[in-house]
């Protein structure tokens, strides 16, 4: 029961930061500050809905679910560890490609009201 | 020695997959993790240099790192969810590159640092040139955030500690 309530908690969660992540890639300025949300946003999303999944699991304790659950903590821990080193090959193929990084203009907000 | 530690860690992780316990399959895992460790132990754990004392020492500190991290992940995936979820032209969204200089030496730690940094939201890490990071940030928080050695110290001191 109490495992149920855990595991609702966090994959809700998880649904929560994925949404924010997809916001994020729509509305962000440039490639950059997009990446950070496709990137990272879902790196903590799926955290959180797999280790929702393998509390889920282990609701019915035996040794089977406690093989699956086994599992995808490994499928989470490989997330954990390519979707930054991915993130950061794309990041440098756009520097090197010469895509142009975004900075706020100080001076807009004053311009906007003379 | 290190190949018996990277043959009980195969056989660990092919025990964890295969989850049959019966004669047959254990042997299975036997004859193929004694070929690939016989084949590959050379590529794992290259450097050699240290002890396997100070290794065991390393590995008894990472977790309470890896706790810190993920709630300093946490931390900052709301602060991108605030983000982009902030009305207007997100007057929050000020992103620069930022250059940070690191006093790590061993090429692990500063890999591991790159890394960590990465994967907490708002920061990436472009390249790494000597001991300079060229960092992608999203916003002043998360730029202070990476400009604070908070991180760097708690790696040296899981990592190098005693190095110096």
């Amino acid at each position: 029961m109490i495992l149920n309530v855990i595991c609702i908690v966090l994959v809700v969660l998880g649904i929560v930061f994925f949404v924010g992540g997809a916001v994020g890639i729509v509305r962000f300025p440039d490639f950059y500050t997009r990446m950070h949300a496709a990137g990272k946003g879902d790196t903590m999303s799926v955290f959180m809905v797999l280790i929702g999944l393998a509390v889920y699991q282990l609701s019915d304790f035996n040794l089977a679910n406690l093989l699956i659950a086994g599992k995808i903590f490994f499928i989470t821990i490989f997330i954990m560890w390519a979707s930054p080193t991915s993130t950061h090959a794309l990041i440098k193929a756009g520097l090197e490609e010469g895509q142009e990084v975004w900075t706020r203009k100080e001076k807009t907000d004053t311009e906007d009201t003379p | 020695m290190h190949r018996l530690c990277i043959f009980l860690l195969l056989f660990g992780i092919w025990i964890i997959f295969s989850g049959q316990f019966d004669a047959f399959h254990l042997a299975l895992g036997l004859i193929s993790t004694a070929l690939v460790t016989a084949i590959s132990s050379e590529f794992f754990f290259a450097d050699r240099s240290r002890e396997a004392g100070a290794r065991i020492q390393e590995i008894i500190r990472l977790p309470w790192y890896l706790a810190w991290m993920l709630y300093q992940i946490l931390l900052s995936n709301l602060h991108i969810l605030k983000l982009a979820l902030s009305p207007g032209d997100m007057p929050e969204v000020q992103p620069r590159l930022v250059r940070i200089k690191t006093g790590l030496k061993t090429d692990f730690a500063k890999w591991f640092l790159a890394n960590s940094i990465t994967l907490t939201p708002g920061t990436i890490t472009i390249d790494i040139e000597g001991d300079e990071l060229l960092i992608h940030s999203i916003s002043e928080v998360t730029t202070t955030g990476v400009e604070d050695d908070a991180m760097e110290r708690k790696i040296a001191s899981i990592f190098e500690r005693g190095n110096d």
